[in-house]
């Protein structure tokens, strides 16, 4: 709403929205802070909150003492695999729901949506057993696969709002020139969806790697993601806050920094194009 | 349009996906369904056959189950309450005009993206550790003697917890939805010398109607799942004091092996989430079409 405001009222509720936008966003800065402390520091009382000294030396300590690398491996992995996985199988779903829409369409997307609603409490023995039968405990491949089924509806619901926008004139004219399904995918879809393409790979990164129940619930160390790495850390053992927060500032900054460049398209996503 | 051929090629792309789902949704259901009648425990392993009804009664007549499922509805009423009723003022706040607008949103939204067991642990020793936290500084340094909250308070520090992780996520819908007000109406209405109030509440409360809706929908799915929080702050306790529904079932089952049992919660849990879904739908569904 653009509005017009006195210069004063501006910088008031400036003041208010800032100290407000601070207090919430304060602990992720006192994270990273504390992340660069040496422990002694690190809780010291008072509180120190710039004038430490300045050190690495926990994110070295977190490389080395506890294979940091290896889980931030596996978050990688388990986060590109099933957003890879589930693009494959949805942009065919959403392409033929979006384009050739049938008197079924709403209610199978209404479906897919309801297997979103099943708490995953509800099914943890099966899926464990049957992992455990099929010798997928603690494997990457596993991971992946649940995953990728629990998030293939979100991904296709976005897709799906993102291709309806898509004027299906191009489409009919790019048939009438003669261009097989393939290549009308290919060529004439894909490239005027990828901005849409692009913010449901991102919000599926980010859903992925902050997954804390399958990946916690389902691995032991092999397959282990950051989630379960940082769970390590809730039992105390003497000082090891600074390098609590070196190994959260890893986990955290890359997802972070995604988050910022789609939190516009997050809503639609998250709302399945209820708001927008 | 549609073509005798696009429609089969249409079928064919839309199966593997529609399959896959299916599978996904009927195979673990069934086996819960199948498990939650039967004596099944990994620790006595002679112990089998069917068991009737008699896992869901020692579920639910189990000393813990009426706790946690006390626990659970405090846990998403406690948060719901604050995200929203905080979620629409920071919104109504942020929609107004206000320098580096941008880097606020930024902020703000900031906390949604962070991994559950992260917050709960930033929040468990950094904030409200008794000895070291902040929390605890501060109360020293107003004079007060430190505050023990996941000991005295358990349920509430989850809830705070939550929320903080929560908070973002109702406010960028909320303003989302506002930021679609037309502006004209409301200066019509301050024109007819609506005040700030009237013009929030005949105004802006109803045109927030339908995300408000969305919000606490949404939320409840997820909130009603909450886990990874409960398991690094307080592992339910102490005693039972904030052990969930997921909490306990996940206890039976991957603690105390007793896989009928936990089979029987989670199809509990599976009709509890049911009856909130079904709004959800029914709220999503209507939007659809528009």
């Amino acid at each position: 709403m653009a509005r017009h405001v006195t210069t004063q009222r501006r910088a008031i509720n400036s003041a208010a929205a800032w100290t407000v936008a601070l207090m919430l966003f304060f602990p992720i800065l006192w994270t990273v802070l504390t992340s660069f402390k040496p422990e002694a520091q690190a809780v010291a009382s008072p509180p120190i909150f710039l004038g430490f000294d300045w050190t690495l030396q926990n994110y070295v300590d977190v490389n080395e003492q506890r294979d940091y690398f290896r889980y931030f491996v596996n978050s990688v992995i388990i986060a590109l695999g099933s957003t890879a996985l589930g693009l494959v199988l949805a942009i065919p779903a959403a392409w033929s729901m979006a384009f050739v829409p049938g008197r079924k369409t709403k209610d199978l997307l209404m479906w897919m949506l309801s297997t979103k609603m099943m708490p995953a409490v509800g099914v943890l023995v099966p899926i464990y057993l049957l992992f455990k039968t099929l010798g997928l405990l603690d494997t990457r491949v596993g991971l992946v696969v649940v995953l990728t089924l629990m998030n293939l509806p979100i991904i296709v619901w976005m897709l799906y709002t993102y291709f309806k926008e898509i004027p299906g004139e191009i489409l009919e004219a790019a048939r009438m020139d003669g261009a097989t399904l393939k290549s009308e995918i290919l060529y004439v879809l894909t490239p005027m969806a990828v901005p849409g393409i692009a913010s449901t790979v991102l919000l599926n990164i980010i859903l992925a790697w902050n997954e804390a129940f399958w990946t916690i619930n389902l691995t032991v160390t092999d397959a282990a993601p950051l989630t379960k790495f940082i769970s390590g850390f809730s039992s105390p053992q003497g000082l090891f806050y600074a390098k609590l927060s070196a190994a959260s500032t890893m986990a955290i900054a890359p997802i972070l920094i995604m988050g910022w460049f789609s939190q516009k398209q997050l809503v639609r996503g998250l709302t399945f194009g209820a708001v927008k | 349009m549609a073509t005798q051929s696009s429609r089969k090629a249409a079928r064919a792309m839309l199966s593997p996906t529609v399959i896959l789902l299916l599978v996904w949704m009927i195979v673990p259901l069934a086996m819960t369904l199948w498990f939650s009648l039967q004596r099944y425990n990994l620790l006595y392993p002679d112990r089998t056959g069917f068991n009737d009804f008699g896992n869901y009664t020692r579920f639910v007549l189990s000393p813990a189950f009426g706790g946690a499922v006390v626990n659970t509805l405090v846990l998403v009423v406690g948060v719901l309450a604050i995200t929203v009723i905080l979620g629409i003022l920071i919104a109504l706040l942020i929609d107004q005009p206000i320098w580096g607008q941008g880097i606020v949103r930024i902020l703000v939204i900031s906390p949604f993206f962070i991994m559950p067991p992260v917050a709960a642990l930033i929040w468990k020793n950094m904030f409200m550790n008794p000895t070291n936290g902040l929390f605890a500084e501060a109360a020293k340094f107003i004079g007060l003697s430190p505050y023990d909250f996941l000991g005295n308070a358990p349920l509430a520090s989850i809830i705070l917890i939550v929320a903080w992780q929560w908070l973002p996520f109702a406010t960028l819908i909320l303003l989302t939805a506002l930021q679609s007000l037309s502006s004209e109406e409301l200066e019509a209405a301050e024109m007819d010398g609506a005040g700030p109030v009237s013009r929030f509440w005949y105004i802006m409360l109803p045109h927030l109607a339908r995300a408000i809706t969305v919000v606490v929908l949404i939320q409840t799915i997820f909130l009603l799942g909450i886990f990874g929080e409960i398991l690094v702050t307080t592992n339910g306790g102490p005693g039972t004091s904030s052990t969930t529904l997921p909490y306990l079932i996940y206890k039976e089952a991957l603690l105390d092996f007793d896989v009928g049992t936990a089979a029987a919660g989670g199809v509990v849990a599976v009709i509890l989430a049911n009856i909130v879904a079904f709004f959800l739908m029914r709220a999503i569904g209507k939007n659809l079409d528009a």
